[in-house]
């Protein structure tokens, strides 16, 4: 998969569930990301929607997107122009959903990203099967863990509705 | 080749193929849920796809049951659109008060063993009861079924938990999972399944399985399942016609890890602010002031959570000043049953407050939203800060009868001191 993604690390810690991504009660009275992006995190850090640049990439710990299956968690963080989450583990409805609208998740270590690092996400070299992210800050290389094909087609396509309005169906 | 796990005997046969842990497979659906929290964006998904025609409408269900009733106007449109929808396609769909749509897909017989049933809600998981493969999922994957059928699954990998000896008296289901998530921690089953087994699970109950079976996803779960005996079955009597072979795990399955849990070594248990795994007995957080009491919910809103709670809450003389009792039933079946018991004349008396059945303020998007500063104690299945709707209030997760023992003093207490 040719792709390159570059930005500024965002970081959170371990197990941020799908409610301090985006809260129920926003998510009552609206589904549209443009409006929902202005309230991201806010439960655990009131500050971090105005703080967003187009292109920040989302840094967490383990378990991200835990709890509510709800597919604003992605959308909403797509809509702030974030294109990649990178954590040390995902919940799994979360890294679906992810896949499904066309962000990015990646599974690799995330103990020595620091806010505010510059990453260049990168597609692996000849021997890796997953991206490489290089910290452009500390100058180091964390190799990913790869997708299964099924998701790398999904992704590829730029998301479960571009793959579905192609094939119809599921295909292995 | 080695045996296999009830989850890979399920999964290999809605695939039609001898699926592994870590296969890849493409499943058929023999039901999926999409909730009012889910399908307004599943909708827009289908539309996106190019869907025109839902394939077989008879194996999706909608249920409003997360803003019962709309409390507002953005969420009254929401029903609306699924109400169109689902009577343009012919899908089955409960409306406001009819319940949660969990509790409604085990009551209507939906969930059967050997089955796949799937939610746009990630408390799908609580179908494992009935030795059926329940996983949450999202909206766009729940479009995709509308369109094809099918859906894509990883295989899981299977941790297995064995449940030995009698549940202590005042001890209870929620105490077991409690403890099963203090042990495995908040995603100490991420991507897998859990599958309970035993000698101590022919004493639970189904709607005892159902508690175990819902906190699953609380451990990052995929489904967790049990088997099936005459407790499923004789709950299926009467919901669903047809019969149904269990599914068992075969000797010589692989599981990724082995938990025993010794019920009668378990204390009642509680999670305390602000996660499901920061469990400690409940005597530990004894003394904690408590100014709301929640007792509903997929994981403790049915007939028998509602009795518990209400014995010790009788037994200790009734509600202490200051406490809001907050009776949210899972569905109009229980609210009926607690209605012919007289526990729900009970709670009333008491001075109660008595809310829709539906997913009620779990969430936090409707029913009694707790105030600045107060602590929840809930039979619910998650503390998450701000989850009901007020992220200076904390949330307690126990038994009902911890519930219960939590109005009548006011303060946490271990249920066994009032009783």
């Amino acid at each position: 998969m040719a792709l390159q993604l570059e930005g500024r690390a965002r970081v959170f810690g371990d197990d941020v569930n799908t409610d301090y991504i985006i809260t129920s009660r926003r998510k009552r009275e609206s589904l549209d990301a443009q409006v929902l992006k202005n309230y991201l995190f806010e439960e655990i850090n009131p500050n971090f929607a105005a703080s967003i640049h187009s292109g920040d990439l989302i840094v967490a710990g383990k378990n991200f997107g835990c709890g509510s299956a709800m597919e604003v968690a992605v959308t909403a963080v797509l809509g702030a122009g974030i294109r990649a989450v990178i954590a040390q583990s995902f919940s799994r409805t979360y890294f679906r959903n992810a896949i499904n609208n066309g962000l990015l998740p990646i599974v690799c270590d995330t103990s020595r990203i620091h806010e505010g690092d510059r990453l260049l996400i990168d597609s692996p070299d000849e021997k890796g099967s997953g991206l490489m992210v290089r910290n452009t800050t500390t100058g180091e290389d964390i190799s990913s863990a790869a997708l299964p094909k099924i998701m790398l087609d999904i992704f590829a396509a730029g998301g479960l509705v571009p793959y579905f309005r192609e094939h119809g169906d599921f295909q292995l | 080749m080695s045996g296999k796990t009830i989850s890979e005997k399920i999964l290999s046969a809605k695939s039609g193929t001898d699926a592994r842990a870590g296969d890849v497979v493409i499943c058929k659906v023999d039901c999926a849920l999409g909730t009012d929290g889910s399908t307004p964006m599943a909708i827009d998904y289908f539309n996106a796809m190019g869907g025109k025609n839902v394939r077989d409408p008879e194996r999706i269900v909608f249920a409003l049951d997360h803003y019962a009733p709309a409390p507002s106007g953005a969420t009254t449109q929401l029903h609306q659109r699924m109400r169109e929808f689902a009577n343009e396609h012919g899908i089955k769909l409960w409306d406001v008060g009819e319940g949660i749509g969990h509790q409604l897909i085990v009551e209507s017989g939906r969930a059967v063993p050997g089955s796949l049933v799937v939610g746009a809600d990630s408390h799908a998981v609580t179908y494992g009861a009935l030795n059926c493969f329940g996983t949450g999922i999202g909206s766009s994957d729940l479009a995709a079924i509308m369109i094809s059928g099918r859906i894509w699954l990883r295989v899981p990998e299977t941790i297995l938990v064995t449940l030995t000896g009698e549940l202590p008296r005042d001890v209870y289901p929620k105490d077991i999972v409690l403890h099963i998530a203090k042990e495995l921690g908040a995603d100490g089953a991420s991507y897998q399944a859990l599958e309970y087994c035993g000698p101590a699970i022919a004493a639970l109950d189904l709607e005892d399985r159902l508690v175990l079976s819902n906190l699953t996803v609380e451990m990052g779960g995929k489904n967790g399942v049990f088997p099936a005996d005459k407790k499923t079955f004789d709950y299926l009597s009467g919901r669903n016609a047809e019969t149904f072979a269990p599914v068992n795990s075969d000797v010589g399955a692989k599981y990724a890890r082995e938990i025993k849990i010794a019920l009668d070594k378990l204390t009642p248990q509680i999670a305390l602010p602000h996660l499901v795994d920061q469990v400690v007995s409940v005597g530990e957080a004894a003394g904690t002031k408590v100014q709301m009491v929640y007792l509903g919910t997929c994981t403790g809103g049915r007939a028998r959570d509602f009795h518990q709670a209400l014995d010790v809450i009788k037994t200790g003389g009734g509600i202490a000043p200051g406490v809001q009792l907050v009776v949210t039933p899972a569905s109009r079946e229980v609210l009926e049953t607690i209605t012919r018991d007289g526990t729900l004349a009970d709670f009333i008396a008491m001075g109660a407050v008595i809310v829709t059945p539906g997913c009620g303020s779990c969430c936090g998007t409707c029913g009694a939203i707790p105030g600045d500063g107060v602590n929840v104690i809930s039979t619910a299945n998650r503390n998450f800060k701000g989850r009901m709707g007020n992220s200076t209030a904390s949330i307690y997760l126990a038994s009902p009868a911890s519930c219960g023992a939590a109005a009548v003093r006011g303060e946490i207490v271990d249920p066994r001191e009032i009783s």
